[in-house]
């Protein structure tokens, strides 16, 4: 339990996915426009990391490990990444078509997120189990959801003040992301202090 | 004609610079640029994989059927972002282990598959393999440059070589996530000071690079920004 609770942690807050890690920045800058696209692109985010995760451990720790083409992992993973959001996309479309409403759209767009890919190679790196690896894609996936939740809020306020004309747009998107990631780095030492590892 | 090519080629460098116009790559680009060395070797690495992805996918499009392409493009791309990454093993283990997980997200850099999408199934072998090396000098001039700056304030060095070090107390924030950002920030508005605002202009069309941009709700609604 508490083992699960520091992977956790540490994926939303210590090593946050956007902010700490620079993985996912283009949806992170492109959909956190708008409150309610950014919660529905995170949610597909979540969603498509723990499958994603439960697809490729196995693929990696069962199938090209034993047989000694681990070296595969790159090509088999975004296949299987990519073949996965398709088939996810056409079974919400069919079973759950409310849902696929609402996270329909973002769908497609996840495959070249990079930190989809990045999780499922970063639970092998790491020499995570498979419960481990589900638990680290989880949190990895609210630590991306909280940052577009915080940073949709950040960017509306922006937006309605006057300042020089170059940072409009993406500059002062940018400057705003690493001052949000400054009180991010505030959280690196938290685990630590906590678990007193 | 000549003047054709040499202007696919210099297209990348500065006026469509794939990370400082067309804001793509971004994800590496910060991750990457906390040494010079780190984004030139990340820089040079994609450039391999776009090369050459370019040249496979420009004289592969008869046979693409439409419907399944970009699932084949990112098949050839990973085949050399594999490849890329089995030298950097070998030859290069430090600058292997200092990129980590970087080289494998080559796959889905979207510069790499945009370009596939956007130029190198539209165009001839040679052009392709133009634009490649164009866009990915781009790349990696951009890569290098804002690992320089973030060198040089965070640790007081450039390629490593103490330049300040020893005069002026090292800013180490520059190399940790917010310096990441926040030197991003700044080059991009000083681009857009320098262009007057056209490099902005450019980046909202940057969605028509996009591979997903057919599928993207916020295509259609006017651009990403």
């Amino acid at each position: 339990m508490r083992e699960a609770i520091i992977i956790i942690m540490g994926a939303v807050l210590a090593n946050n996915f956007v902010l700490v890690r620079f993985l996912g920045i283009c949806p992170f800058l492109g959909v956190s426009k708008k409150l309610d696209s950014a919660i529905g692109m995170s949610m597909a985010v979540v969603f498509v990391m723990v499958m994603a995760t439960a697809a490729t451990w196995p693929i990696q720790n069962l199938l090209l490990e034993p047989n000694g083409i681990g070296y595969m992992q790159t090509i088999v993973f975004i296949l299987v990444i990519a073949a996965l959001v398709q088939l996810v996309e056409i079974a919400l479309k069919k079973y759950v078509p409310a849902l696929h409403k609402g996270l329909g759209v973002y769908l497609p767009l996840i495959t070249t997120n990079c930190a989809v890919l990045g999780v499922t190679v970063l639970n092998i790196d790491e020499g995570y189990g498979f419960a481990q690896s589900l638990l680290n894609s989880f949190g990895a996936g609210i630590g991306f959801m909280l940052a577009m939740f915080l940073f949709a809020g950040v960017r509306g306020r922006i937006e309605a003040n006057d300042y020089p004309e170059s940072f409009k747009g993406i500059a002062s998107t940018l400057i705003a992301a690493s001052i949000l990631s400054l009180s991010f780095m505030g959280f690196s030492g938290m685990i630590d202090g906590i678990f007193g590892m | 004609m000549k003047d054709n090519k040499l202007s696919i080629l210099t297209n990348g460098l500065i006026k469509e610079n794939p990370v400082l116009v067309l804001i793509l790559g971004t994800c590496p680009a910060l991750a990457v640029s906390t040494q010079a060395i780190n984004g030139l070797g990340m820089g040079l690495s994609a450039t391999i994989v776009l090369v050459f992805s370019n040249i496979f996918i420009s004289s592969l499009k008869r046979i693409i059927p439409d419907k399944v392409r970009i699932p084949c493009y990112i098949v050839v791309i990973a085949t050399f972002v594999t490849i890329v990454q089995l030298l950097l093993k070998a030859y290069f283990p430090d600058l292997d282990k200092a990129l980590g997980i970087f080289i494998p997200l080559i796959v889905v850099n979207c510069i790499i598959l945009g370009r596939a999408e956007m130029f190198a199934n539209k165009n001839s072998v040679v052009n392709s393999a133009l634009d490649g090396i164009g866009m990915g000098i781009g790349f990696t001039l951009a890569l290098t440059a804002m690992a320089c700056i973030r060198e040089l304030l965070g640790s007081g060095s450039i390629f490593g070589i103490a330049v300040t070090a020893n005069v002026i107390d090292p800013m180490s924030i520059f190399v940790l996530a917010p310096g990441g950002f926040f030197t991003f920030g700044v080059l991009i508005a000083l681009v857009n000071k320098i262009t007057k605002g056209k490099a902005r202009e450019k980046a909202k069309n940057g969605c028509a690079a996009c591979p997903a941009a057919a599928a993207c709700q916020q295509a259609k609604e006017g651009g990403c920004q």
